[in-house]
């Protein structure tokens, strides 16, 4: 197990450059294209789009931290490298769960709105990509967390920008071929076009 | 010099006001029939108080104020009442409403009436209520009863009072050429509500530098007097009270709130010119200064119009010619609407009957498809975003919409006059809320319903409890007497002889009057007589039928016979 | 300890995954009792949109019965009073699409009308009284029945019961008062293609051919 003083510590320089990373460099969405899921899913309002994203990002520091420890605290000292993907699906479902509880209890509104794409936070693959490039990069439990964060934090940045344009996308005078997800692909395909001009800022 | 603000956005459309502006304020003669509407402000209709028939001075109340927010109407001329019912009126419906329709008799005579000439001295209350009775009502268009806006309360003093001689639509030149005419008397009238007010710190007549000859007319009149008169730049929509009010004194009125809630009055000079004329001059408002103007009518002049006035009255003596007349319009080229008939009458927010000729304005060019240029957001006064209003009210997105603050819009059309593609979007603007409302209005009602549905189970529910409760009531009770009975009595039979004993001696107690009894017994023997009857001729048809039944029928023949002995002996011994 | 689960992985193995699995479980159980949820306010929310004339179109005895029912996934389209307007407001609400209105369950009328008993004919049954969701009717037993004409929501519940069909639904007067303007055409109706709705144009169609 890592020395405990490198655990926590990560210097300001890190810190700014992990978050430019994660939430507009390699943006998670339309530069890793992980997650795309709930980007199209649930972008249609704007209130159900920011519900999501502050969903998304809970699930997603949480589980950076939780995936750590148990890397670090079970997974490594017990030789069981190769159980990695299962016990971060594990971790992962039970954050998710957890978080659907807490939703369903503090706006029943939103558990209505986002249905079956609050337990489907478990299969988003940007989930399962932060758990597992942080172990592959060799992270420490501060970096991690900020990863996860700034995957969240990016996440939400593209799902709320991308919703505001759907809206304005539905009162517009689409073409009747082009309504629904065919605009909204081309829309986000643009927008990725976008986000891949901040390659080569870090 | 006073300071001036510029307002955000507003257009510069040709201003087209010399036309009209070449000769002094005219007078029409008085036409055969003037119809006035009950309803020609905002508020409660009035409520006539004439009748068919009746014969009315000029000046003479008509229909009286219903209510706090409301006007009464007085005869514009002498005559006699020839209708009271539902007429046209200058309404984009081009529905009818409630009018009186006077006949004149070319006499004019006006009623007995008499002014102050010392409103210094008099009461602001006495003053209000000079100013509620002749009837007056915000002239420059939106026509909101005067004495009402004069009287926002002990909890808002007024330290600003603003006359808005602004006229800023084009072709309309009726505030101009009244105050060329009028100064003097239109500065009295503006000291008249300097005195209702309590005589506010800063008294403003703002007007647009397109018009020297009248800021003039007025300035040898407002020397001394502590009135300023503040003359800014011209522009398109400056005359909306909002609008002045930010120009003359740089303060944003919020959404929902009054001027009275910043300290402030703002007041037409038409209405001040007629509120001058109700005080000192005793006159109620029966008439007003109105520009007939554009290509299609012969002469382009002022007049002195008496309200009820006929549009067609008004075209017909300025040579109209309906040939070269796209439409006619009531109010400016901006705000106005179209007339759907001439046959509507002139109503004291009528400030101007445009008759443009097409080269004026041409018919309505096919609206194209929105380019997203913007123009539209650059001309707003209001800082609002035409643009996105247009695209949500095209979706009926009601929330987008009040989101995008729709109900402050003023409905000026400067964004309909700058858009490239022709679009209407006042229209949609109006449309839309009028949609806002409506949905509005359901909701109130939907929840009233709910209310009194909700009300009806709980009656239901609660009539339900207490049959039940009865009926438990009931069955202990009897529960009671059976167990009470059981206990009571030795044997079941002598319990029943005994039950029934004492029932006869309680009926036995309860008899009635010797009368009645005589009464009742006569029925029943009456009753026991068409029985037999009955019963015979059952017996005969059965005998004449040679049916099974004879036996049967002979018995129940009897059976009534005896009945009726015994009802007729029960008689004999009360006749006893 | 260490020695044993290096030489038996598959046991070590096990251990980890059994131990993590009861771990969290044992988190999420706490947290179930934690947060846990009483009833269903959605239901509140429906029946807010709903317009509560309680006719019993949509096949359930009410508005509030209909609430419950799309709570648990019925459709939103079988409400005619509310019309086109209700439906959209609950797609909105549901974040569903919006279908059009289920014809089964009645048409969508123009006209708000409201009921008006004809004096003349009515026996005081008070039939009508009893049908009436929101008691808008006036009456008792042999004596005259009314209509309150500003309760009256025109369910049309009181029309069928009464025996000498004495009440009949009117249209309400539209007012100056209760106008409203109308919305503008479509922009880009130039050519008359377009305005037809024809192949190629701007319009939508309605059946592509």
């Amino acid at each position: 197990m890592a020395a405990p003083t490198t655990v926590w510590l990560c210097s300001m320089q890190e810190f700014a450059v992990i978050l430019v990373s994660s939430i507009l460099i390699n943006n998670y969405v339309l530069v890793q294209f992980l997650g795309l899921c709930p980007f199209m899913g649930v972008s249609n309002k704007l209130e159900s789009a920011i519900g999501m994203a502050a969903a998304t990002t809970f699930v997603l520091t949480l589980t950076a931290m939780a995936s750590y420890m148990v890397n670090a605290l079970v997974l490594e000292p017990l030789g069981l490298i190769y159980l990695r993907t299962i016990a971060f699906i594990l971790v992962i479902a039970a954050v998710v769960q957890f978080t659907k509880m807490f939703i369903e209890k503090t706006s029943p509104l939103l558990y209505r709105v986002l249905g079956v794409f609050l337990p489907l936070i478990t299969t988003n693959c940007a989930v399962l990509g932060v758990a597992l490039q942080n172990t592959s990069k060799d992270l420490n439990f501060t970096q991690s967390s900020l990863y996860g964060f700034g995957a969240g934090a990016g996440f939400s940045l593209v799902l709320i920008l991308f919703s505001a344009m759907r809206e304005r996308l539905a009162a517009a005078d689409v073409p009747e071929s082009f309504k629904g997800a065919a605009i909204a692909m081309i829309t986000a395909g643009l927008m990725s076009l976008a986000f891949m001009g901040f390659n080569g800022l870090v | 010099m006073n300071r001036t603000w510029v307002t955000p956005g507003g257009v510069h459309p040709p201003e087209n006001k010399h036309q009209s502006m070449t000769q002094q304020i005219g007078s029409l003669p008085i036409p055969d029939k003037l119809v006035i509407p009950l309803s020609q402000h905002i508020g409660a209709a009035a409520a006539a108080c004439v009748e068919v028939g009746q014969h009315v001075l000029k000046g003479q109340l008509i229909a009286e104020a219903a209510g706090v927010v409301s006007i009464p109407m007085h005869a514009p001329t002498s005559g006699t009442i020839s209708a009271i019912e539902h007429r046209p009126i200058a309404h984009a419906s081009g529905m009818l409403a409630p009018c009186i329709e006077i006949t004149s008799d070319g006499a004019d005579s006006w009623i007995e009436h008499q002014g102050i000439s010392d409103y210094e001295h008099t009461s602001p209350e006495k003053l209000l209520e000079i100013v509620a009775n002749a009837g007056i009502t915000g002239m420059g268009g939106a026509g909101f009863p005067s004495a009402v806006k004069l009287n926002p309360g002990r909890q808002r003093p007024i330290d600003t009072l603003i006359i808005n001689a602004t006229e800023c639509e084009p072709y309309i030149t009726a505030d101009d050429s009244a105050i060329r005419e009028r100064a003097g008397e239109i500065v009295d009238g503006i000291k008249i509500l300097s005195a209702i007010l309590g005589h506010p710190h800063n008294i403003l007549i703002g007007i647009e530098d397109n018009k020297p000859e009248a800021i003039a007319a007025l300035q040898p009149h407002v020397e001394s007097t502590g009135i300023s008169i503040v003359v800014f730049p011209t522009k398109y929509p400056s005359g909306g009270e909002k609008q002045l009010i930010y120009i003359l004194t740089g303060k944003e009125l919020p959404a929902g709130k009054l001027p009275a809630d910043l300290g402030m009055v703002c007041i037409n000079i038409g209405t001040t010119y007629a509120i001058k004329r109700a005080v000192i001059d005793g006159e109620p408002l029966i008439s007003r200064v109105t520009t007939v103007t554009g290509e299609a009518v012969g002469t382009q002049r002022n007049y002195d119009v008496l309200i009820g006035t006929p549009v067609s009255h008004l075209l017909a003596h300025n040579q109209f010619d309906q040939e070269r007349c796209s439409r006619v319009i009531m109010g400016g080229p901006m705000m106005g609407f179209s007339l759907p008939s001439a046959e509507v009458p002139v109503v004291k927010t009528t400030n101007c009957i445009l008759a443009p000729s097409y080269a004026e304005i041409p018919e309505d060019e096919p609206a194209q498809p929105c380019i997203r240029c913007g123009m539209c957001a650059e001309a707003c006064p209001v800082s609002l975003l035409p643009q996105q209003l247009f695209w949500y009210a095209q979706a009926q997105d009601h929330d987008r919409l009040e989101a995008h603050n729709l109900f402050d819009c003023i409905e000026c059309g400067a964004c309909s006059y700058v858009c490239p593609s022709n679009i209407p979007l006042v229209q949609y603007y109006r449309s839309a809320k009028g949609e806002i409302r409506q949905a509005h209005d359901e909701k109130i009602r939907s929840d009233h319903a709910r209310e009194r549905f909700e009300f009806h189970k709980a009656r239901i529910e609660q009539a339900e409890q207490e049959k039940e409760a009865k009926r438990a009531a009931r069955r202990e009770a009897a529960q009671q007497a059976k167990s009470a009975t059981a206990t009571n009595g030795s044997s079941g039979g002598s319990s029943a002889a005994d039950i029934i004993a004492a029932a006869q001696a309680r009926a036995a107690a309860k008899q009635a009057s010797p009368e009645d009894q005589r009464a009742k017994l006569e029925r029943t023997i009456a009753a026991t007589e068409q029985r037999l009857q009955l019963a015979e001729e059952k017996l005969a048809e059965a005998v004449a039928s040679n049916s099974d039944k004879q036996s049967v029928f002979s018995a129940a023949v009897e059976n009534t016979r005896q009945k009726l002995e015994q009802s007729k002996s029960k008689l004999a011994e009360l006749a006893e | 300890m260490i020695e044993l689960i290096s030489q038996q992985p598959i046991f070590a193995a096990l251990i980890a995954m059994v131990g993590l699995s009861i771990l969290f479980g044992g988190l999420l159980g706490y947290a179930a009792e934690k947060f846990k949820v009483e009833g269903d306010p959605i239901v509140e929310q429906i029946d807010e949109l709903l317009p509560q004339t309680q006719c019993g179109q949509c096949g359930f005895p009410g508005c509030r019965p209909y609430a419950q029912s799309i709570a648990d996934g019925d459709a939103i389209n079988k409400c005619p009073p509310g019309g086109q307007a209700t439906i959209n407001a609950l797609a909105n609400l549901l974040g569903v699409p919006a279908p059009e209105l289920d014809q089964e369950h009645g048409q969508e009328s123009e006209v708000k009308t409201v009921a008006y008993i004809r004096e003349d004919e009515c026996i005081g049954c008070t039939k009508c009284i009893q049908a009436c969701p929101v008691d808008a009717i006036l009456g008792a037993a042999k004596l005259m029945h009314t209509v309150i004409a500003d309760e009256c929501t025109g369910c049309d519940l009181c029309v069928e019961p009464c025996p000498v069909d004495c009440i009949d639904m009117l249209p309400v007067e539209e007012t100056i008062a209760d106008w409203k303007w109308s919305t503008p055409a479509k922009p880009g109706q130039m050519i008359a293609t377009d305005r037809r709705g024809e192949l190629g144009s701007n319009t939508v169609q309605e059946d592509a051919a």
